[in-house]
């Protein structure tokens, strides 16, 4: 008999397609994993514990850091925290404002992680495809606040300035351009045979599991959970539009990646109901003071962001800075659960796993 | 006897000079196909639209240093490019650009080309294996496991071909096909010969042994410099080597009205290569249980049943 023993393998942090600083402990028996313990905390800045030197409003752009590829929703989270904290109410036009920065922003984030999901599986071209249209998104962002990546657009009370001149048009451009291109990529990548040879039944998350793990977003709504915040417990003025959940049936990676692209007809669904229907009036109340006192006490408030559900907790001592602020990210509970989902599984897969539960390392780490 | 090796030596260069311009011509469309199919430019700073970016990029490999990482085995480590690199540029012995221009015709060209053109493999298992490095050692076993197992799907479409022309030469190959090319008799031959052919040269979709994303460069990890200009020269040498031994089991080689024989056999050949650079931006990766499978359930029975339908047309016209 040949002696044979298993090899460990160190996948990251500096690995191309890790999707960020993930370190992944890999036990392998040829190319089976036997084991992955996904080891993290490279990108860790101290987000929680600065915050508690700051004012609230200086918080707001530590937020844009968490998860980078969509600023915008964590800006909302945020926000909208302190909001709920310090009683303060939002005209009307700012709430429409903040859903239509919120779901392009969703578009964003998705586009990134489909097109880095076709990336893992070696489809190079649909990565670039997908930035090209993220490229019209940022470009509509930097129209509206001037940053391209961390915004810092939205304020308490509302947002920091209102719509530009043409951006409504510009935005409804958008809408009718990305429409067919949806149908396209579902072509290209989805649909594609080896795509979904690689994708389908790998890395099955069952429904147990992924409400035991805490799992949220397209990851558990892939597995057949209709769980959306924007629907289940609505918050700013999602009631008022009509749009669907899509669900996925077997968890597997294929499944997620369908149900970011389905998310994103829907994003561009609501866009358009938002656009169609925005009321003149105040983008920002004004009555809110410059130096924000809230009153003393705790909140807790949740969104749903593209991973899933963030949150922030928020503890007031009724001074200008807050006590604690601690973040619930929704990244960090989908990658727990790569331990469970990998051991059987080959190291190509691991690989579409990790880019399907889509980690944003800025949120996970903190 | 100095005459002949003096022969022999310009000969050698001839081929060299020939396969280094069909290289350089080749990334430099490897870079604009996959630019055009993205929607991107690509190269367009050195020279016309980019032309001279490949000379730039080889005085680049030549200059650069060369990092030997520690732990190594070394002697391995240095001559695996060039035991990689040599084969597949030998195999252009038995490869007639036309009518007389063939550097030796031999009576088992067929065979020589198949015969040295995997020796290229030994390169990279010898790449993988003194690397010391995890990545570069799964990317040398899956070389192996690939090369071994499509060799024989691509050895049996080449089968029919030999039987239908009765001779392992490859300048019989091309004047057998002057009535018609092979490809309108052995369509599904043709076909499984171009997918082991891209199986063979570590292409997209098999180009597992060197997954980037999975295994960052795969066998070439630790490899820089020159050393790494020849792995990737060889896997473009072998593309086109394969790609021109298409054109002449299947594409009639040389044959072609009003332009010059050589002319035919750049144009079908280049054709050929521009499909396998616009596979690879194009298809996704297998997974390696996958590429078995397609090879032993898929390729080889079809194989076969090609070899014994093209037996029994023979037979029976």
């Amino acid at each position: 008999m040949i002696k044979t023993e298993e090899l460990y393998l160190n996948v990251g942090p500096q690995h191309p397609s890790t999707h960020g600083v993930l370190r992944v402990i890999v036990k392998l028996d040829g190319e089976r994993i036997v084991e992955a313990k996904p080891d993290i905390g490279y990108l860790h800045r101290n987000f929680e514990k600065i915050c508690e030197s700051r004012t609230y409003t200086q918080v707001i752009p530590f937020t844009d850091r968490l998860d980078y590829p969509s600023s915008m929703v964590n800006n909302l989270a945020y926000s909208m925290t302190v909001e709920k904290l310090a009683g303060i109410t939002v005209p009307k036009r700012a709430e429409y404002i903040r859903v239509i920065v919120a779901e392009l922003n969703r578009i964003a984030s998705h586009l990134l992680s489909f097109g880095a999901s076709g990336m893992d599986a070696g489809a190079f071209t649909i990565f670039l495809y997908c930035f090209r249209e993220r490229e019209f998104i940022v470009d509509l962002f930097e129209m509206l606040c001037g940053a391209r990546l961390t915004y810092n657009y939205l304020r308490f009370g509302g947002v920091s300035q209102d719509l530009p001149e043409g951006f409504i048009e510009k935005t409804k451009e958008f809408c009718n351009y990305f429409k067919p291109k949806i149908d396209e990529y579902e072509d290209f990548l989805l649909n594609n045979y080896i795509y979904s040879q690689r994708a389908k039944n790998v890395g099955i998350l069952k429904k147990e599991n992924a409400l035991s793990y805490g799992a949220s977003g397209p990851v558990l709504r892939a597995c057949g959970v209709k769980y959306d915040l924007r629907k289940d417990e609505p918050y700013s003025v999602y009631n008022e539009f009509d749009f669907d959940i899509p669900v996925g049936k077997n968890g597997d990676c294929w499944d997620r990646a369908k149900v970011r692209l389905e998310e994103m007809r829907q994003s561009v669904r609501i866009i358009e109901q938002a656009l169609e229907t925005i009321p003149d009036g105040e983008y920002l109340n004004s009555q809110v003071p410059r130096l924000l006192k809230p009153p003393v006490g705790d909140v807790y408030h949740h969104i749903e962001s593209p991973r899933g559900e963030l949150g922030f907790y928020i503890v007031s001592d009724g001074s200008s800075r807050p006590y604690r602020i601690k973040a619930r990210s929704p990244a960090f509970s989908n990658l727990s659960i790569i331990p469970l989902i990998s051991p059987g599984l080959l190291i190509a897969d691991l690989i579409i796993i990790i880019g399907s539960l889509d980690p944003c390392f800025g949120e996970i780490d903190r | 006897m100095l005459l002949s090796l003096i022969f022999i030596i310009i000969q050698a260069l001839i081929v060299f000079a020939i396969v280094g311009a069909a290289v350089a011509v080749t990334l430099y469309s490897e870079i604009k196909v996959a630019s055009h199919v993205q929607s991107k430019l690509g190269y367009m700073r050195t020279g016309w639209h980019g032309s001279l970016q490949g000379i730039a990029d080889m005085i680049k490999l030549l200059l650069k240093e060369e990092i030997l990482p520690g732990k190594i085995d070394k002697l391995i480590f240095l001559i695996a490019p060039y035991v990689a690199f040599l084969p597949v540029f030998l195999s252009f012995i038995a490869i007639p650009l036309g009518p007389g221009l063939i550097v030796k015709d031999l009576n088992i060209g067929i065979l020589y080309f198949l015969a040295i053109s995997s020796v290229g493999a030994i390169g990279i298992i010898m790449a993988g294996w003194s690397s010391y490095n995890k990545y570069s050692l799964i990317g040398g076993l899956r070389s192996t496991a690939q090369v071994i197992s499509y060799e024989i799907p691509h050895l049996l479409s080449i089968l029919p071909v030999i039987m239908l022309t009765g001779s392992l030469s490859t300048v019989s190959i091309v004047n057998a096909q002057e009535k018609v090319w092979y490809i309108f008799l052995q369509p599904l031959g043709f076909l499984i010969y171009f997918i082991s052919t891209l199986a063979e040269c570590n292409r997209t979709p098999f180009d597992l042994p060197e997954a980037e994303s999975e295994l960052v460069s795969g066998y070439h990890t630790e490899y820089s410099g020159m050393r790494f200009g020849l792995f990737f020269m060889a896997e473009y040498t072998h593309v086109i080597a394969g790609c021109a031994m298409a054109t002449i089991l299947f594409l009639g080689g040389w044959r072609g009205v009003f332009l010059p024989p050589f002319f035919w056999f750049l144009l079908k050949t280049s054709f050929l290569v521009f499909i396998v650079l616009l596979l690879r931006w194009t298809l996704p990766r297998f997974r390696m249980d996958q590429h078995m499978y397609l090879n032993w359930y898929i390729l080889l029975p079809l194989s076969l049943f090609n070899l014994i339908i093209t037996g029994l047309g023979i037979l029976l016209f």
